[in-house]
């Protein structure tokens, strides 16, 4: 992490002029101290760093720079396993994944020249929880967690079930010790604190005082010992029963039963996973584009993994756009673009003989005003982007520009690749 | 002679040949009560339903705009204090019309629930210290999600009071729901299936039955919001196809952040005339220097744009093969503020949506 060359004195005439050239300079903001720049090929090329996970809002590109990542790490000499979520079908279909099927595949056409490899892999959720169901009991017991509806609601629905299980699978990775590098994306959560929160969570639960309540009659024999709970508890009880019906109770104290006896170790391999995050050799990456919101979560998640002491290694900020053109300014650009367009208006009554015709004066003037829209949109990604620097002034950001195309092959993955590096 | 000004306003030229309509005569949703607003992750679905809630007021009605994922994105986008449960007026709409808007909770949902049918009061509370209303909403299948559209479907219905007796006029003229994205709209809305491995019986199945009556009546439509771009695309038409297998009533794709072509009529001729000497002239004739460097950057910008809208092009293809109604909302260069919210209203209603 070197701080970028540009001092804050000469960054006070600028306007919103990050060079395409210069790509991935972290412009410091007026006034403000520089940003530190994230340079992401120490990180990966460091044999101590074995797990990045890759996190932030919806929608940012997050699964994109996690194969971008890996691709780099792969072809710098790194084994690698890259663990997606959801990926877009023609860039999975580039990495050679085709199918939702849990297992590692290697993928084809990455440099290897020296020495690393690249394998990926797509999460199945359900399957991953129904392998941890298998492994775990019996095949009578395993049958019945399976075929119960709160199973298969939970493995299937449950809020943060998906954050969860790539957790699980992280931890599986990492266990199975064959990758010097694993690299993860995570869901597309409601918001990017699920996927923190949601080991605890389900671990919490089925550690909670309820499921004790309702799994303590199925464990002496059926729901006749409800009778023996206090008379509060009866009423309660009763209420659940007229609400959901009995069969119902009968469900979910057969499901909490099961899983009490096959899950007692489910606690602990929480917490291991939860370890694994806050390990040396695991570092954080928070993805985000430069809108309000995705800058919105990135912050609360930097304050949280804060909080959680697990080592965030930086920012990394796609689709900024960019400008080689900052000398003619958005006001003078639209300015310009209208004096034009009135010429234009001057031409179609009386054409003169030499200089543009109108047609074309409209074609310059709508160039000049779509410079203009540009310019403003890169002023707001700026302004966007110092509020989250003022307020985290210790993260190290990196900036991927905005590319005209979707990814979807290598190529385009190595192109962000170098943006990253 | 109508000047043609290259902007964003041109993504709406395909409609500006209609005269300007009367609120609500006949927009392609008539007798549509409860529009859910869907999409990908960064399409802007938030903004977009508050958009509709916004175009649908105009004209002296009255819309509710509910959020059911816990984000305060509606509050954020009001640029309002977060929103409790409980439905306050968030907005007004040119012509009288009021947003109210509405964060449903789905723990305090069921304690209200509860409460309505089963009086349990203070019961109610004892069951939350428990843990068991994390369980029920949480955990149990679909019970959450019928408790979310339940509460929806509720203002949907609801009725103002009557004069001697008579059926009162609906209290909203339509709700607006910011629903989960695309990926999980399917299942967010088919209630019924989800609950029915549980409550094959009982209240939670008859509440069950009765929102799934609402959503596939045609009083309500599912929108769907996308972005030109390959993955939200994608998306959408996988949802389409799931809403459509589902039996849920499919409404229109709404294009978000469109981008207008540099001149409307053809986008390769344009690209063919726009040499560097063209653009040095044309800079002079405006009075700006047009160095070397300046020259060649615009040039490039001139590109990237073209090549954004090439690809731009396809992916609308694909939506217009969907064979819904389609409408486009353009990029706000700004972002959306406040101001910016009432300009995607108004481009809504122009289009028909409201």
């Amino acid at each position: 992490m070197t701080p970028v060359a540009d001092s804050p004195a000469n960054s006070t005439s600028r306007s919103p002029s990050r060079s395409t050239a210069k790509g991935k300079a972290a412009a410091p903001a007026r006034g403000s101290r520089p940003v530190p720049q994230l340079d992401i090929d120490p990180l990966i090329d460091d044999p101590d760093t074995r797990i990045v996970v890759c996190c932030g809002s919806g929608g940012v590109g997050k699964t994109t720079t996690a194969a971008a990542l890996a691709l780099r790490a792969a072809e710098r000499g790194r084994d690698v396993v890259v663990l997606t979520i959801d990926p877009a079908r023609r860039l999975a279909q580039s990495m050679g994944l085709t199918e939702l099927d849990n297992t590692p595949r290697k993928v084809a056409g990455v440099d290897e020249t020296k020495g690393g490899s690249l394998h990926a892999m797509m999460l199945d959720m359900k399957r991953t929880f129904d392998e941890i169901v298998e492994q775990h009991a019996d095949r009578d017991r395993a049958r019945q967690i399976l075929e119960n509806p709160f199973y298969q609601s939970l493995s299937a629905g449950f809020a943060g079930t998906q954050e969860y299980m790539a957790m699980e699978k992280l931890g599986q990775l990492h266990a199975g010790g064959s990758w010097d590098l694993i690299i993860v994306d995570t869901p597309p959560s409601r918001s990017a604190l699920d996927f923190l929160d949601a080991p605890q969570r389900l671990g919490s639960f089925l550690d909670g005082r309820l499921i004790r309540i309702l799994s303590a009659p199925a464990k002496v024999g059926g729901r006749g010992a409800l009778k023996f709970l206090s008379a509060g508890m009866g009423l309660m009880t009763g209420a659940l029963n007229k609400v959901v019906g009995a069969h119902l109770l009968t469900d979910i104290q057969t499901f909490v039963a099961a899983l009490d006896t096959t899950f007692g170790g489910f606690r602990k391999r929480a917490d291991a996973t939860y370890k694994l995050l806050q390990a040396r050799g695991t570092a954080f990456l928070v993805v985000a584009a430069p809108e309000k919101d995705a800058l919105r979560e990135a912050a609360y998640f930097v304050e949280r993994l804060a909080a959680e002491s697990m080592p965030l290694a930086g920012l990394v900020l796609n689709r900024v756009h960019e400008t080689d053109a900052a000398q003619l300014s958005a006001e003078r650009s639209a300015a310009a673009a209208e004096t034009l367009l009135e010429q234009a208006l001057d031409e179609d009554e009386a054409p003169s003989e030499d200089g543009p015709s109108a047609e074309d004066l409209r074609l310059v003037a709508g160039l000049l005003t779509l410079h203009a829209e540009r310019l403003r949109m890169i002023g707001r990604e700026e302004r966007v982007r110092t509020r989250f620097t003022s307020i985290h002034p210790e993260v190290p950001l990196v900036e991927v520009p905005a590319l005209p195309g979707d990814v979807h092959d290598l190529d385009g993955l190595r192109a962000i690749g170098r943006h990253l590096g | 002679m109508r000047r043609r000004v290259v902007s964003l306003d041109s993504v709406s030229q395909v409609t500006e040949h209609d005269s300007p309509r009367e609120p609500g005569a006949d927009s392609d949703w008539e007798g549509v009560r409860l529009h859910v607003v869907s999409g990908k992750g960064g399409t802007g679905k938030t903004s977009v339903a508050a958009a509709l809630a916004l175009a649908l007021a105009r004209g002296g009605r009255r819309t509710l705009l509910v959020e059911v994922e816990g984000r305060q994105g509606i509050a954020q986008l009001f640029e309002t204090a977060e929103l409790p449960y409980e439905e306050r007026k968030i907005a007004v709409a040119p012509g009288g019309g009021e947003v109210f808007a509405l964060a449903i909770d789905p723990e305090e949902a069921l304690l209200d629930y509860l409460d309505m049918f089963y009086h349990l009061g203070r019961t109610g509370k004892g069951l939350k210290k428990l843990g068991a209303i994390d369980f029920a909403t949480t955990i149990a299948p679909g019970l959450r999600d019928v408790l979310l559209t339940g509460k929806a479907c509720e203002a949907v219905r609801r009725r103002l009071k009557g004069e001697r007796g008579d059926k009162g006029p609906w209290a909203y003229d339509a709700v607006v729901m910011d629903a989960p994205p695309t990926g999980r709209i399917s299942r967010f809305l088919n209630v019924n299936t989800e609950v029915a491995g549980l409550a094959r019986f009982g209240p939670i199945h008859s509440q069950a039955e009765a929102v799934m009556r609402v959503l596939r009546s045609p009083e309500t439509a599912v929108h769907l919001v996308t972005l030109l771009e390959e993955m939200p695309v994608q998306e959408t038409v996988d949802g389409v196809a799931e809403l459509r297998g589902t039996g849920l009533p499919v409404g229109g794709v709404v294009v978000n952040m469109a981008r207008p072509p540099l001149q409307a009529d053809d986008e390769n001729d344009a690209g063919r005339r726009l040499t560097p000497e063209l653009l040095d002239a044309g800079l002079r004739a405006a009075g700006v220097r047009p160095t070397k460097a300046l020259v060649a950057a615009l040039l490039g910008e001139a590109d990237e744009h073209a090549s954004r809208i090439v690809l731009e092009t396809e992916e609308r293809r694909t939506v217009r093969g969907l064979g819904l109604p389609v409408y486009e909302l353009p990029l706000l260069p700004d972002g959306v503020d406040l101001g910016g919210l009432y300009r995607l209203a108004e481009r809504l209603r122009e289009q028909g949506v409201a």
